[in-house]
């Protein structure tokens, strides 16, 4: 029956407005449908963003749907935030990729090299001949090389991938030693099983794993050189501990999205916020005070604070609470000798810390290495527990207590002048650095003198006295040379001097040090500094780090809950660390076998940039200080470095590491060592980096896997393409003859497409896939087991399969496992022999290498100054037996020697795995725990780290406690009998236990805060002498100034060197600096070709400007643009805003160049990436190891790879072209 | 009296960080469909800019909302039901936003990095979603993203065109604030009363406005009544659609998804009852910068148990009832008056509530003598980065006083706690000038800054 739907009753209200209506509903099941899924799996991206964050995927009939965040994190408790939930936009966009058309669903190679291996192959029954005769051929090996990037890859086969890989590695190992491969994959903790894949697979081949958290410059260099520490960090819960907040060029809300609302929570709590950024970045929109310097500043601004907090709380207040603090946890109260000024007659400057045996003569167990204090209850000189000659002498407790090694209590004296002696004054020169040149400060500084053992005369001071005078802080009316008060602008490092450099009102700078330090005395140190790239990628960005450190260490904020700094650059806290690292570097196998190269100088000699270098090191250096070991050119520090033992260097020699044995005669390393010794000297044999352009010392099989690294992060990226690469290029620089390193081969032709395959793994086609050899096609984050943590926050998470990986897609475990087979049976066919490989190790972090060169200066054997001794003054040597025949038995299965590896019991642990995990019935692997299968290893990663098991963590402690003498096991005595499984992390986020890997001292509910252990249990610094040090007395830091923190400027504005090529000029062009922040739409290249992201900004390649630079060069919003410089050139859209400062362009970070990027008009060859206009300087004072704190360790201490120091010429692009063909 | 349910979301735009997780998370489980592409249920401003579609405010062009016409009586700003039929409009419409307004979705032709060996590297360029031609791109759904092309865009926001004093584009002076949008689900909702078909509707249990996709005939007059462009055209389906509040999670007691994604915490859901039978009196209200006001008089106090008693003569749920009384959403827009709707010079009766950004304010810092002299706070306020007129014109009509009086809340409870938490003495008197008390002012800081999952939805 018809029925008006107009015309049926219907209830008004509202007056007659509104009228309720009673009509069928069903169709709302149409939304229903589509909210409805299958099910909900917990997992995460891999990405060092150090969101580390725990996603729910929602799969439906087997397809992956959409991702949101997990909100069931373990509470923070009742009064603080909780985590939940985590994620940013960027992550929510990663399930488009898993059906995207840029997803690589097969093996491919590239097309002409495919052609002549296939040939090749006819010609040749054995496979490493063929490969022979492609890499031996000049023409041949050109005809592939050269149109790497420019597409053409076919898909092939995996196992004829897998063949031809091999046949490589067994042609490279024969013919030129293992240590000529190469790996890289960056940041292990976002998805720490993929990263052992690679890495376990090369550690046993013999090749090395380059480090990436230095070369990133995601490394502080500062906090090994003031604490000892890599990085240790506070999880950001512990910002809602803070009441005072400065972010120093950290961009809270973009770069730790998941992470800014404990900021921005903070605020109601009452906390300050103070931002510090060159550009109204997103963050200053929370801060209630901005302070805009002029890029690369920042020490500067620090040092104008540090006037005032040192004149104001410790010179005219005394604060005692400050003062307790520096007694107790810093170098301030150590004594200093001071030596004669290069600058001026009868002017001082400071030298070395004075040690025991200064005082006492030999005798004393490591007396070099003790350092001392005045201690005001003995009156006299002493040596404080706690120093790095104290942890080398078993028959001490290192602690540092404020005791002697007798156990007496002692106070020690913050200056001379309250040290019960007859003191004098005299004149110190100190290094100051600007734009202008570099000057000396002359200060006035109280001393005594003191009598030595050998019957010299000197004088000493504290470290403290050295810091007020350096900063001219008036201690009485009559000091000419000290500045008059905070606006004395002619007074060096004054708030009114600053201002000169950085732009910031030296009033406002004065407001904040007042505002800074009266916080921390009224709430006990919660005073944090919230820093990032913005001041770490400079050159000198360890000048910026010290002296904002040394604010929070003035004001005893540092090992504070809610306090101390708070530096995130990087997914750098890899938690369930022991189980992971034995695992990675085979160490269950073999201990120590595995080659752990420093990126920075790996790939600056590899990329050949270091042939490029205009910087000579004139004005970096003191004017005031001048030893005998300065070179003009920073590779000659590099090849220093190396040949002392400071950085490893691989390739090793010009020579095979398995032809020593061969050579010789023998398998005793001593005899061997002997030898090597002695050619070393007589210069027969040299170290490989001496000569890095000669074949022989090239690297040649170079694997990438979990990493864009061409585009992202490959810092100088057109060096890579052409000399690395032999591909198109758009470089515009020229080697420098004028500037050449005196201890190095110098060939003056150019040295191209040093690689003879490059294999990457990916589940994208983006330009590191583009311009590799061989592909192979990665599993997602979607699609794998793994395991995740960060610094961020303190828990571990699973990453789980959402559905299998698809098309031809496997895990990087898989993949290398596969790899590692086909490798085991053609070596078995075609690499025979059993293999001896000789291989060198520097001086290392955590060993007797800390106390290897005493004194803090350079003894070279090759000038004469000591006998090269393997070990003390050049690197180590050992033997390693490469087993190639095993390798994939090795892979496979978690290796006996695991047990010997911990300093304590962990065979149960060892044994229970051989339960959970089952054990191989037969063969080479009989008994031992499979690691076969991804989820196993990370069972074995969880259960053999003392993170997540906590009867291993109760043991580390207690031996810990062994060695300090001090009360810790109670820290983990929670944890005791939990331990984490696979299963429990997937069910929920696991907080890490509190282990001695960290500096933590949390227990019962509180945060993670980094040196609270230091400060709460008294555990020293792994420093000189123990504690946190303002003053780095090595030769090379008093040679670049760098003795006490100090400003100095980025380095020289350069764009073209004189024998560059010729650009074209262009009408209108502006010089602009060039910076590579992070960017809102990606995560490095991740997520910047994802069409959510694009869409949701601007869709392509981005340059942001002021609009004052925008009008000089005629350029509106959106108008295209070029820029460039001598390293390259860009093509990109300009995008004009008001909240950039003049004079600086932003090209935010890792805007790869695949997407929407012309032609540029000066090379006519596409467009660089960001990189593209960047160049690496390697700096010399990060390269010191053997003493103390100054140590190589893998990603711990070496140079970095900062990008930040750069300038590039700006101009419309005239002309919009994409491609030829 | 006539008292009904509604569901409401309140965003407290001084945590927003602007990151657009809430846009992302949203499209992907709604809207990543053909036909679909360019729709944003939820997006993310900045402002000052021109938002999307671009100068949605501009309601000179775009016709939409309530007007009072010239006896006072609430009507349709491009006129009702009976204009469209009799005079013929239905089939003329031309207060649409055109696509370039919103923006063309496109794609990339991604397949290139796959092909063969070219001269140069090869690069992904971009096709439209629509036509699969080529495009040159020149605007998109979040095109002026953190003041981006602030030459061109900033003065194009007709808020700031409506502020007669100068606002200064210059580097030191420099503001912004995120304004994250969804479907404002109206108490007097423009789009249900635009439509021809009788498609959209009101639901009668919670409040939220969807458009029936059964009935909807495309005419697209609802996409012109709503001010804030919340309905969109799907071009595959040839239906209106909008957000749904995300109701299949409502339903099942979840809160939408772009407040459990939201990573900055923001966003709070709670229930809301009101007096439905005033609510065409309330959004008639003669003055503009009084509508705010008149909109919070029309929420009723759950707790008073007349209103209980009326509520469940009603036909409201026990349940609805018990989740009015727990609604972080009374607190904030009724009890303490910090949470205000957007443009309710639109006269829709809005029902996603916005805080006010507060930062930055804190002017001054007390020194070792403890706060010298809280009042400091209040200048501090009006010489805000984000100029408070510009505020009024988004929140209150232009209303200034309502909005400070909030920040100045918002502030006192901020120096109140710098105190509590430094262990400082403070004049509670202060409080009690913004309107608080010690304990209202600790529970208002645990709402905002602790603000559990439990507490915000």
């Amino acid at each position: 029956m018809f029925k008006s739907r107009f015309f049926h009753k219907v209830e008004k209200f509202n007056g007659t407005f509104t009228q309720l209506e009673e009509k069928s509903r069903r169709w709302e099941k149409l939304y229903r449908q589509r909210w409805a899924h299958d099910k909900v799996v917990r997992t995460t991206h891999g990405v060092n963003c150090t969101g580390s964050c725990s996603w729910n995927v929602y799969v439906k009939q087997g397809i992956i749907t959409w991702e949101h965040q997990a909100t069931d994190y373990p509470s923070c408790g009742a009064n603080i935030p909780g985590y939940e939930p985590r994620g940013c936009p960027r992550g929510a966009s990663f399930s488009w990729y898993e059906y995207s058309p840029v997803r690589i669903k097969y093996p491919y190679i590239r097309g002409r090299l495919w052609k002549l291996w296939t040939e090749a192959k006819k010609q040749f029954d054995n496979p490493v001949d063929a490969w022979a005769s492609i890499v031996e051929d000049p023409a041949k090996e050109k005809e592939y090389k050269s149109v790497r990037g420019h597409g053409g890859m076919i898909r092939v086969h995996r196992q004829e991938a897998l063949e031809l890989i091999s046949a490589s590695l067994i042609y490279t190992i024969k013919k030129y030693g293992p240590d000529r491969i190469a790996g890289f994959t960056p940041i292990p903790a976002m998805s720490m099983m993929s990263f052992s894949a690679g890495a376990r697979f090369i550690a046993l081949l013999g090749g090395e794993e380059l480090s990436f958290y230095d070369w990133y410059a995601d490394l502080p260099p500062a906090s090994p050189q003031v604490w000892g520490e890599q990085t240790d960090v506070p999880e950001s819960a512990d910002w809602y501990n803070s009441s005072y907040i400065i972010m120093w060029g950290s961009n809270i809300p973009l770069t730790r999205t998941p992470d800014a609302h404990f900021m921005t929570e903070v605020r109601y709590k009452g906390s300050k916020i103070v931002a510090v950024s060159p550009d109204y970045a997103e963050n200053v929109k929370f801060a209630d005070d901005w302070l805009a310097p002029e890029p690369g500043t920042d020490s500067a601004v620090a040092q104008g604070m540090t006037y005032v907090i040192l004149n104001e709380f410790y010179q005219k207040r005394h604060e005692q609470q400050f003062i307790n603090y520096s007694k107790q946890y810093t170098d301030l109260p150590f004594i200093i000798e001071l030596v004669k000024s290069k600058a001026n007659d009868g002017h001082l400057t400071s030298g070395h810390y004075v040690r025991i045996t200064d005082l006492k003569g030999a005798g004393e167990k490591n007396g070099e290495w003790k350092t001392i204090v005045y201690d005001q209850k003995q009156h006299n000189f002493v040596v404080p527990n706690g120093t790095v000659g104290q942890k080398y002498d078993p028959s001490q407790k290192w602690n540092i207590e404020l005791k002697d090694e007798a156990g007496h209590d002692i106070d020690p004296a913050m200056s001379v002048l309250d040290q019960d002696a007859p003191t004098e004054e005299v004149v110190v020169d100190f290094p100051a650095f600007s734009n202008e040149g570099n000057s000396v400060v002359a200060r006035h500084l109280p001393v005594r003198k003191i009598t030595y053992a050998d019957g010299s005369e000197h004088y000493v001071t504290t470290a403290y006295d050295l810091l007020l005078a350096q900063y001219g802080i008036k201690r009485h009316d009559n000091d000419d040379l000290a500045a008059k008060d905070e606006n004395d602008a002619s007074s060096a490092f004054t708030p009114a001097w600053q201002e000169q450099y950085t732009g910031v009102k030296a009033k406002l700078v004065t407001q904040i040090a007042r505002e800074f330090a009266q916080n921390a005395l009224d709430t006990g140190g919660k005073c944090m500094v919230i820093m990032g790239g913005g001041v770490n990628h400079w050159y000198n960005a360890d000048m910026n780090y010290r002296t904002i450190i040394n604010l929070l260490m003035l004001c005893g904020c540092v090992g504070v809950q809610g306090g101390g700094w708070a530096h995130y650059v990087g997914q750098e806290k890899l938690r369930p660390q022991e189980g992971w690292a034995n695992i990675t570097f085979a160490n269950d196998w073999v201990k120590g076998g595995a080659r752990q190269q420093q990126g920075t100088t790996w790939y600056y000699f590899a990329t050949d940039q270091w042939r490029y270098e205009e910087m000579d090191n004139q004005k970096q250096y003191s004017p005031v200080y001048g030893s005998s070991h300065q070179y003009l050119h920073n590779a000659d520090y590099v090849q220093m470095a190396i040949r002392l033992g400071w950085l490893p260097s691989y390739p090793q020699f010009n020579r095979s590491s398995l032809s020593f044995v061969k050579d010789y005669g023998t398998k005793d390393i001593k005899e061997i060592s002997a030898k090597v010794v002695d050619e070393l000297k007589k210069g027969t044999l040299q170290f490989a980096a001496e000569d890095p352009d000669a074949k022989i010392n090239q690297p040649k099989n170079f694997f990438l896997w979990r990493s864009n690294l061409f585009a992202s992060s490959g810092k100088g990226a057109e060096y890579f393409m052409k000399h690395l690469l032999g591909a198109e290029n758009g470089l515009l620089a020229k080697p420098n003859a004028r500037l050449k390193p005196e201890d190095m081969i110098w060939h003056d032709e150019e040295t191209t497409g040093k690689l003879d395959l490059v294999v990457d793994m990916d589940f994208r086609m983006v330009s590191t896939a583009m311009y590799s050899d061989v592909v192979l096609p990665a599993a997602t984050w979607y699609e794998k087991e793994d395991l995740s943590s960060t610094d961020m926050h303190p828990f571990i998470h699973p990453f789980n399969k959402a559905i299998s990986p698809m098309w031809e897609s496997k895990s990087d475990w898989q993949q290398f496992k596969l790899l590692a087979k086909t490798f085991s049976e053609m070596a078995k066919k075609y690499l025979p022999e059993k293999v001896y490989d000789l291989k060198t190790r520097p001086l290392g972090h955590g060993t007797p290498g800390e106390i290897g060169q005493v004194g803090g200066e350079i003894r070279d054997w090759k000038k004469g100054e000591v006998e090269p001794i393997p070990g003390k003054t050049m690197p180590s040597l050992s033997l390693v037996e490469r087993d190639y025949h095993h390798l994939y038995d090795r892979f496979i299965a978690l290796g006996p020697n695991m047990v010997n590896n911990y300093g304590y019991e962990v065979q149960d642990a060892y044994d229970e795995l051989k339960d959970s995990l089952g054990t191989f019935d037969e063969g080479y692997d009989a008994g031992l725990p499979k690691l076969d299968e991804d989820v196993n290893v990370c069972e074995a990663i969880l259960h053999m780290s003392t993170a997540s098991n906590g009867r291993l963590c109760d043991r580390a402690w207690k031996k810990k406690e062994t060695v300090t003498g001090e009360k810790l096991e109670d820290i983990g005595r929670g944890h005791a009998d939990d331990w984490m499984t696979f299963q429990k992390i997937t069910a929920q986020p696991q907080e890490a236990y509190p282990t001695p890997i960290g500096t933590s001292a949390k227990h019962g509910g509180d945060r993670y805060s980094p040196f609270s252990l230091n400060v709460e249990r008294k555990i020293p610094w792994v420093t000189l002498t123990g504690r946190q040090q303002y003053y780095v007395d090595h030769e090379i830091f008093l040679d670049f100034g760098e003795g006490l923190a100090t400003f100095k400027p980025s380095l020289p504005p350069q764009v073209l060197a004189p024998q560059d090529v010729d650009v074209q000029p262009a009408d209108k062009e502006v010089t602009l600096r060039y910076m590579t922040p992070h960017g809102k739409w990606n995560i490095h290249t991740m997520y910047y070709d994802n069409l959510e992201m694009l869409t949701l900004f601007r869709g392509g390649p981005t340059v942001w400007m002021s609009p004052q630079d925008a009008a000089k060069i005629d350029v509106k919003d959106n108008d295209w643009i070029e820029l460039y410089n001598r390293n390259g050139v860009v093509t990109a859209r300009a995008v004009v805003s008001h909240r950039m400062p003049e004079g600086s362009l932003y090209m935010y970070h890792a805007q790869d160049n695949e997407i929407y990027e012309p032609l540029s008009t000066i090379t006519g060859n596409r467009g660089g990436s960001h990189n593209a206009p960047t160049q690496i300087h390697v700096k010399p004072t990060h390269m010191v190891g053997g003493y103390g704190q100054l140590c190589y360790g893998w990603n711990y201490y070496g140079p970095t790879g900062n990008q930040r120091d750069l300038y590039a010429n700006v101009r419309k692009l005239k002309k919009v072209t994409w491609s030829e063909d | 009296m006539k008292i009904k349910a509604q569901i409401e979301m309140v965003l407290n735009l001084d945590k927003c960080i602007g990151c657009h997780t809430c846009s992302v998370t949203c499209k992907n489980t709604w809207t990543n469909r053909p036909g679909a592409e360019y729709m944003w249920f939820n997006n993310v401003e900045t402002k000052p800019g021109v938002g999307y579609p671009k100068r949605w405010e501009d309601e000179d062009q775009y016709h939409g909302g309530w007007k009072l016409n010239s006896k006072g009586k609430l009507t349709l700003r491009a006129g009702g039901k009976l204009n469209k039929v009799a005079l013929g409009k239905i089939f003329y419409n031309n207060d649409m936003p055109e696509m370039d307004d919103y923006y063309e979705p496109w794609t990339y032709d991604y397949k290139t990095l796959f092909g063969p060996e070219r001269k140069h590297q090869p690069v992904a360029l971009p096709k439209s979603q629509i036509t699969g031609e080529d495009m040159e791109l020149k605007t998109g759904p979040n095109w002026d993203d953190d003041l981006a092309g602030s030459t061109e865009y900033v003065e194009q926001d007709p808020n700031i065109q409506k502020i007669e004093s100068d606002i200064k584009k210059n580097f030191e002076q420099a503001f912004m604030m995120y304004l994250p949008r969804l479907c404002e689900h109206c108490l007097n909702a423009p789009c249900v009363a635009s439509c021809p078909s009788g498609a959209m509707y009101k639901r009668d249990e919670d409040g939220i406005v969807l458009v029936d996709q059964e009935r909807c005939r495309g005419w697209r007059f609802c996409m012109t009544g709503c001010p804030y462009k919340k309905v969109y055209f799907n071009w595959k389906t040839h239906k209106a659609e909008k957000c749904t509040f995300c109701y299949p999670r409502i339903e099942e007691g979840q809160p939408t998804v772009c407040a459990e994604t939201c990573v900055g915490r923001i966003r709070y859901i709670g229930a809301l009852l009101y007096d439905a039978d005033r609510v065409e009196e309330a959004a008639s209200t003669p003055d503009e910068t009084k509508l705010y006001e008149a909109q919070r008089e029309l929420f009723l106090d759950p707790n008073d148990p007349e209103i209980v008693k009326q509520a469940l003569a009603d036909g409201i749920s026990e349940e609805m009832i018990a989740a009015a009384q727990k609604s972080p959403i009374y607190r904030m827009a009724v009890k303490d008056q910090i949470a205000f709707p957007l443009h309710p010079e639109y006269r829709t009766m809005p029902m996603v509530w916005y805080i006010p950004p507060l930062s930055p304010v804190m002017s001054y810092f007390e020194g070792r003598d403890s706060i010298k002299n809280p009042e400091m706070i209040f200048p501090g306020i009006d010489q805000m980065r984000v100029p408070v007129e510009y505020l009024a014109n988004l929140l209150t009509g232009g209303n200034v006083p309502v909005i400070k009086k909030a920040l100045y809340k918002l502030a006192m409870m901020r120096l109140y706690m710098r105190a509590k938490t430094s262990g400082k003495d403070f004049d509670t008197s202060k409080l009690e000038r913004v309107g608080l008390t010690e304990q209202t002012a600790t529970s208002l800081y645990r709402l905002l800054a602790i603000a559990k999952y439990e507490d915000r939805f």
